[in-house]
């Protein structure tokens, strides 16, 4: 293949992958906005939204719909639901200082991944694609699934885009976000808030999982490398920033799809983390402003 | 008005000998350990040396890194690469590592003093992914996540005194990982009831008092950042020597929780805390891990009850209630 087939499959790939990412970090990045809290088990709940869906997808084998339908609206709910027993057990009593739950959130990423070694294996596995489609074109043939994922991924941001401006409880996010206390005098009720978004986040992570799970395979060490890789997105974008997030996602996406392509993956990768810290060593204000 | 507390560290005689005892009571232990855990207490010790370095920057400077395991990897490899690439013998091996670990520590320290708090922590874990993905990416030279197998002739090297000295040996092994922990707590003994060291204690209650008071608070950070990242290299290039093997896996997450998660367990910003908690940490894992495949869930546990429940750890219950003098 020439270069710029090579260059348009190294695109694609980006595309797919700044996909998935956006949806993470959205959740991280929503997390981090509203509470000030970084959630260090964020990649669990994308492994537990795969996991969940492999389940599903087992159980619905010969069911006359493709499982990853009812697996979109599975995942996400079983993935906010324990998001939810997390924060009411483990967060709320911390009071949000920002060493302890890090450290909680780590203790969490523990539980969640052992658990699911515990009770899934730890094999990693495959999940069927809901159609299988190949887009011919001139120079390699490409998924059309890979490309369903993409226009899901922006649907999905779309819609949120539209919950978080022109909806109720967007408001209500974005007031808690914007300054805690005078959301709490107007009689938001703010722990309630805390919750909703922790598990709102923990859901996106899981729509992602679910989305990519027949690309890659459910395996319970597979949220350690989005986790990474959502931090360097929403560092780089602001924290409750849904464009920058968008943003972002885009640049780290398509810049690892194309230097994993001509590179390694591994250099991509350094070179992301790197600039990211670098970015965080000149401006470390990065994690303590508000956002927007 | 009640009187403040006897500051830390106060009666001299009786912490020196607590702390002379502890290490007297490793020693003497050896000839009565039943040789399961003879074999496995130098990877305590060398674990608690460690986290006693992560205890200097986290309990007594108030700097959480999350990313201390790329110190320990640059000690791992300095010995590791130099013992089995070049053929350096383990003394000069062990300096290499040293030698890497304070050249890491002072370019990361220097680079990351200007941040605090969260942006310390996720600093800090960047950068241990970065070395971690270095690793990897030289598989060349470190066979990245199957490692470096040191073979028997290396580990063996020659000491005026002393004679021929073989690393593969239990005694040999037991012993130097105690003198090491010993050295590293005389050493901390005496920085941590001095001068600078109550200057680092001043910078974790509030630096801006601190530096209102004419102390240059930002070299006393490097300095912290720079010993504590060296002990930590001296733990990773003595484990490396001691057991044989360097791997990727030193510069993964995990490496960099396990010291703190050994300093809260046994108290942070207490000298012995770390000990206690690598010390316990071995017993518990080594009891899950023959039940289950999953025995980190244990640690995840703890970390979540440590930190909503206890948050000064064991030694540092003890020392709020019962002996305020212990440093």
């Amino acid at each position: 293949m020439d270069f710029g087939p090579f260059l348009l499959l190294a695109i694609l790939e980006g595309l797919l992958q700044a996909a998935v990412l956006v949806l993470m970090a959205l959740g991280l990045s929503l997390v981090f906005g509203v509470m000030r809290v970084v959630n260090v088990a964020h990649g669990e709940f994308y492994m537990l939204g795969a996991i969940t869906a492999w389940h599903v997808a087992d159980l619905a084998a010969d069911g006359p719909v493709p499982a990853l339908v009812p697996a979109l609206a599975i995942s996400p709910l079983f993935a906010g639901v324990l998001a939810l027993a997390c924060e009411r057990l483990v967060l709320r009593r911390l009071r949000h200082d920002p060493g302890s739950t890090i450290v909680a959130t780590i203790g969490l990423m523990y539980i969640i991944r052992q658990s699911v070694l515990l009770l899934h294996g730890p094999g990693a596995r495959p999940v069927e694609a809901p159609f299988h489609y190949q887009l011919s074109l001139p120079w390699f043939g490409y998924s059309g699934y890979n490309l369903f994922v993409i226009a899901a991924a922006v649907v999905l941001l779309l819609l949120f885009r539209f919950l978080l401006t022109r909806t109720r409880a967007g408001l209500v996010m974005r007031a808690t976000q914007q300054d805690q206390e005078t959301a709490q005098n107007f009689g938001i009720p703010v722990e309630r808030v805390h919750a909703c978004v922790f598990a709102a986040g923990a859901a996106l992570a899981a729509i992602a999982a679910v989305l990519i799970v027949p690309v890659r395979q459910a395996h319970y060490l597979m949220g350690e490398d989005p986790l990474l890789s959502s931090f360097i997105i929403v560092i780089l974008g602001g924290p409750g920033n849904l464009r920058g997030t968008a943003a972002a996602a885009l640049l780290v996406g398509l810049a690892d799809g194309i230097i994993s392509m001509f590179f390694s993956p591994t250099l991509a990768r350094m070179a992301s983390t790197l600039l990211v810290a670098l970015v965080l060593v000149l401006r470390p204000r990065g994690l303590a402003g508000t956002g927007r | 008005m009640t009187p403040p507390p006897e500051p830390a560290g106060g009666t001299g005689r009786r912490v020196l000998a607590l702390h002379l005892a502890v290490p007297a009571f490793l020693f003497a232990i050896q000839f009565h350990l039943p040789e399961y855990y003879y074999l496995g207490m130098p990877r305590m010790m060398i674990l608690a040396l460690y986290a006693m370095g992560y205890n200097l920057l986290f309990g007594y400077t108030g700097l959480l890194s999350l990313g201390h395991a790329m110190f320990f990897a640059a000690g791992a490899y300095g010995a590791g690469l130099t013992a089995f690439h070049l053929g350096w013998s383990p003394p000069a091996a062990f300096l290499a590592g040293t030698g890497a670990g304070i050249l890491a520590a002072t370019v990361t320290g220097t680079v990351i003093l200007g941040t605090r708090g969260v942006a310390f922590m996720i600093v800090t874990l960047m950068f241990s992914q970065v070395a971690w993905l270095a690793s990897l990416h030289f598989s060349e030279w470190t066979r990245g996540d199957e490692g470096l197998s040191l073979p028997a002739a290396v580990r063996r090297f020659h000491m005026p005194l002393l004679g021929d000295i073989d690393l593969a040996s239990p005694v040999i092994r037991y012993n130097v990982a105690l003198l090491l922990l010993t050295l590293t707590l005389v050493l901390l003994l005496f920085l941590v009831q001095s001068r600078p060291g109550r200057i680092l204690v001043a910078i974790r209650e509030n630096e801006q008092r601190t530096l209102m008071l004419g102390y240059d608070c930002q070299s006393f950070r490097l300095a912290a950042i720079v010993l504590s990242g060296t002990l930590a290299a001296i733990a990773g290039a003595a484990h490396v020597l001691l057991f044989a093997y360097v791997g990727s896996g030193f510069a993964s997450v995990s490496w960099s929780i396990d010291p703190l998660l050994h300093t809260l367990l046994g108290g942070a910003g207490v000298l012995l805390g770390p000990l206690a908690g690598a010390g316990i940490m071995f017993f518990v894992t080594d009891f899950f891990s023959s039940h289950t495949r999953a025995w980190p869930l244990v640690t995840g546990i703890m970390l979540i009850l440590l930190v909503s429940g206890f948050p000064r750890g064991i030694l540092g219950t003890i020392r709020e209630r019962w002996c305020p003098w212990l440093p």
